[in-house]
């Protein structure tokens, strides 16, 4: 089953990529989402996969009984989520922020920091 | 002194850069009188080599080794002979006497303190080039100096002509440098030792290697770009820009003498065979003339004095490119008499320049009786450069003659080349001491009158020396010509300059049709000009140009690089960057032979055997084809909301995933994120008057699609090879047999979070914070900038 897990982490790559590349900036704010949903469930996958057996020590037991599900991805995914959604948040208020003053959603428009004519380096020492 | 000699030695070399630490301060402590007290610390290091004199003249040599880096055998090493404590003594003297007229040229420059402290730090790198015995430390000190030289050069950095002087010597001779760095890596590799004495003692262990034309081009090409050999001596010229006091300092002794240092070091090792007798005697008789029509044409004292540096430092690798006991010994003296006569030179022009206010020869005239000091030190030392007897340019003269004079045609033309070349400066020599100070008297920018007794010392005393050294032939022979001559060659040489005059011997004669041509060019020298001026008008392009034109060249290809690099459009970065990403990922899998596992193995025969299904139950089918709606349906989604809530699907099919496969903390969080991000997605965009549709022309399409497409084929193939192996569980293992002995949780990723990488969430924490900051102060300045304007 992790070979399908796999498959699907391969479309949340494609489709976080392709609109990566979009020129709208809402777009690449979806993208970068999707990507990291793509990357969080590849680290989930690389860990292995086990049906429903949380990694929760029953109470009075020193030791799970059983085998359980893998601790450690779950435990790096966990901290990702979070700082991922702190991404999209200041992401998507620069993005709003840059809209409002560009007026401008496309990134070719957005040449604030690298103007279309810069001038040549003086020739000279 | 309580000194051993060998600590002595490292003292020697290492002091003048602590000096320059402290130079600074010094200067605003004793204010006008700093040239004084900090010519104070040259003169001490002076007087300590005097006590290697003793050991060396007994036909030893001293080392002196501080370990550097112990772990790689490498030792700070320093070796003094004959060769070394020539060219230490020098720098040492001259140092001295340049930091006393440094004091007195610069009086009142606001950054007099700073020039001092340069001059030390430079004199320092000097005196380790010349001391060291590691040829790392050799490389070090060599870099040093052209890094000080560069300081010093460029001083006066408000002048355009100034900063170019500096950059152009800075990149030639770091050309060079790195030669030099190549060459001495090489040459360990061949021989096993860093050290230049070692070395020394394993016989022709260069000369014999498989890599010894490679190794010769190295190090003649790192000495020809410090010692300004035809045709990289068009540096040296413009270094004049440097206050006068740098040039009598760079460029009688120092700077450009590293690079006859270097070849004289490296005789014994690289020497003795065609191809450097060769390269050197051709490419120094061909700066000799060079230099020397160069000083014919020029009418600035300094740029005068800078051409027939270029003109001696030919010479010099004439001299030893010929490697013959004779033309060895005239090396030594010719150094000893080039660096009197040309640092006092320098000196004289610099006195004529502060005190008459101009260095034109034009316009100078009858400053004999204002000056007579400095005529008579200009005069003395024009002496020694015209080689009249009882000077040390005499016995040097004698020297390179006799080199030469008995063989065969090749030699005679080599003699031929040094009797022009020697008239030639002589020639030179008589129009810098008679012009500016004979004659008629001319009216000068400044009322000339004598310079001040710390710029006299110098001159005098270096003008005086050659005389000196002029009349002790014995004390020379002994004490100066044969220990150096030895040391280059590694054999005893003995030499024999006498002031007897032998008439029947053809050397004598030589001497004097070189006075006789030297006493013509000065009495044509301004025919001369007018003719070299022309010729030189007719050669169109000069290697400055070059030089001017490859440096532009480079900074407008590094321009077309930036904007081919540096476009502004984000989506060519981001293609870029996923390309650089698919092939990072296909690569290694292609060449580790990642797809090995596809084939099927021979028991299994073909491919329909391989397949099984996923034992997939219907629900868990269920929420991957929900995750695979909701990402098809943001990629189709004809208006902005459903992308957004198509957005939530794959985000809440994504919690799911967790929630099945026993990560109930992680599905929790993800649904709550998921949340969170559609409602401020929505409140936000729907404010905005944005395109519904991603409108990609086809060719963005098919580039993007294909891409992307790539990537995740990649991601999935490097997931599913991942898979097939095995896993290390021994961290997992860890975490869950200890988690509730030892930190007490019954929640194990909780207590992974909390315990285990606690400084991890700390981060995170932080993380989440900061970005709140940022999202606050974004929103904030809107509305500051909303309620100023009304």
């Amino acid at each position: 089953m992790d070979y399908v897990l796999a498959a699907l982490v391969g479309v949340f790559v494609s489709l976080g990529v392709y609109l990566l590349l979009s020129r709208s900036v809402i777009r690449m704010l979806i993208g970068m989402t999707v990507l990291g949903n793509g990357v969080n469930l590849l680290i989930f996958t690389s860990g292995r996969v086990m049906r429903e057996v949380a990694p929760i020590v029953p109470a009075g037991l020193e030791v799970p009984a059983g085998p359980i599900a893998n601790p450690l991805p779950q435990a790096l995914i966990l901290t990702a989520i979070v700082i991922g959604f702190s991404m999209f948040s200041f992401l998507l208020v620069l993005a709003f922020r840059a809209y409002k003053s560009l007026d401008a959603d496309n990134t070719d428009t957005m040449r604030l920091a690298e103007p279309e004519n810069a001038p040549q380096p003086p020739l000279s020492y | 002194m309580g000194l051993s000699v060998d600590a002595s030695i490292a003292l020697a070399a290492l002091a003048p850069f602590l000096a320059a630490l402290l130079t600074p301060f010094v200067h605003s402590l004793a204010g006008r009188y700093s040239g004084w007290i900090l010519a104070l610390v040259p003169a001490g290091i002076f007087a300590l080599l005097l006590g290697a004199v003793g050991p060396v003249l007994a036909g030893g040599s001293i080392s002196a080794a501080i370990g550097w880096v112990p772990s790689y055998g490498l030792t700070l090493a320093f070796f003094v002979d004959g060769l070394s404590l020539i060219f230490a003594l020098t720098i040492a003297c001259i140092g001295t006497l340049i930091v006393l007229y440094s004091g007195a040229y610069l009086k009142g420059h606001p950054h007099k303190g700073r020039f001092l402290a340069f001059i030390l730090a430079f004199m320092g790198s000097m005196l380790g080039l010349v001391l060291a015995d590691n040829m790392l430390a050799l490389f070090m000190f060599w870099e040093a100096t052209s890094i000080t030289s560069f300081l010093l050069i460029g001083f006066d950095h408000n002048r355009q002509a100034a900063r170019r002087g500096a950059i152009q010597a800075l990149v030639i001779t770091n050309i060079g440098g790195m030669c030099l760095l190549v060459g001495v890596i090489l040459a360990q590799h061949v021989s096993g030792t860093w050290l230049l004495s070692e070395m020394r003692g394993l016989e022709g262990v260069l000369v014999e290697s498989g890599v010894y034309g490679l190794l010769l081009a190295l190090f003649v090409g790192a000495a020809f770009t410090k010692s300004a050999q035809f045709p990289l001596h068009f540096w040296l010229p413009n270094a004049m820009e440097a206050p006068t006091p740098v040039s009598a300092f760079l460029h009688s002794a120092t700077m450009v003498q590293a690079g006859v240092y270097l070849l004289a070091r490296m005789t014994p090792l690289l020497g003795g065979t065609e191809a450097w007798t060769g390269i050197l005697v051709v490419f120094g008789g061909v700066t000799l003339i060079w230099g020397a029509l160069g000083a014919l044409r020029e009418t600035d004292l300094k740029q005068i004095l800078a051409q027939t540096t270029i003109a001696s430092l030919g010479l010099l690798v004439l001299l030893i490119g010929l490697g013959s006991k004779a033309a060895i010994a005239a090396v030594i003296a010719y150094f000893v008499a080039h660096a009197c006569y040309k640092a006092a030179l320098f000196m004289v022009a610099g006195a004529v320049d502060h005190e008459a206010g101009t260095r034109e020869i034009t316009a100078l005239g009858g400053l004999a009786d204002k000056m007579p000091a400095t005529f008579i030190a200009a005069a003395f030392a024009a002496l020694s450069m015209v080689g009249l007897p009882l000077t040390v340019g005499y016995f040097a003269k004698e020297e390179m003659y006799l080199a030469v004079v008995s063989g065969d045609w090749k030699m005679l033309l080599v003699l031929a080349v040094m009797v022009i070349g020697n008239a030639l400066l002589a020639g030179v020599a008589l129009v810098v001491a008679i012009k500016p100070f004979l004659g008629d008297a001319v009216p000068t920018p400044k009322t000339a009158h004598e310079a001040p007794i710390a710029m006299l010392i110098g001159p005098v005393l270096l003008g005086g020396l050659g005389i000196v050294a002029g009349i002790l032939p014995d004390w020379l022979n002994h004490d100066v010509l044969a220990p150096g001559a030895t040391a280059i060659l590694g054999e005893a040489v003995e030499t024999h300059v006498t002031l007897a005059v032998d008439l029947a011997s053809p050397l004598i004669w030589l001497s004097a049709l070189t006075w006789l041509l030297g006493i013509a060019v000065f009495r044509q020298a301004h025919a001369i000009r007018a003719v070299l001026r022309r010729l030189s008008a007719g050669l169109g392009w000069t290697a400055d140009q070059v030089f001017d034109a490859a440096m532009f060249g480079l900074i407008r290809f590094s321009a077309a690089v930036t904007r081919l690099l540096h476009h502004g459009k984000l989506e060519f970065y981001l293609v870029l960057v996923f390309a650089t990403l698919a092939v990072a990922l296909f690569g290694p899998m292609l060449a580790l032979g990642g797809f090995d596992w596809m084939v099927p193995t021979a028991e299994l025969g073909d491919w329909s055997k391989r397949l099984v299904l996923p034992d997939l139950r219907p629900y868990e089918w269920g929420v991957i084809a929900l995750a695979v709606f909701g990402l098809m349906a943001v990629l189709i989604a004809r208006s902005r909301l459903i992308a957004i809530l198509s957005l939530g699907i794959q985000g809440t099919a994504l919690a799911l995933i967790f929630l099945l496969f026993g990560a109930p903390d992680l599905a929790f969080t993800q649904l709550m994120v998921e949340v969170l991000s559609v409602v401020i997605l929505t409140i936000v965009m729907t404010n905005l008057r944005l395109d519904a549709r991603d409108h990609r022309p086809f060719e963005d399409w098919a580039r993007d699609g294909t891409l992307a497409v790539v990537c995740g084929a990649g991601v999935s193939l490097l997931l599913m090879q991942i898979l097939s192996g095995t896993l290390d569980t021994r961290l997992s293992d860890f975490f869950t047999a200890t988690s509730v002995p030892i930190a007490h949780g019954a929640n194990i990723v909780n207590v992974i979070l909390v315990d285990y990488r606690g400084f991890d969430t700390l981060g995170e924490i932080s993380v989440v914070m900061g970005a709140g900051i940022a999202i606050l102060a974004l929103l904030r300045r809107r509305r500051k900038a909303e309620g100023a304007a009304p």
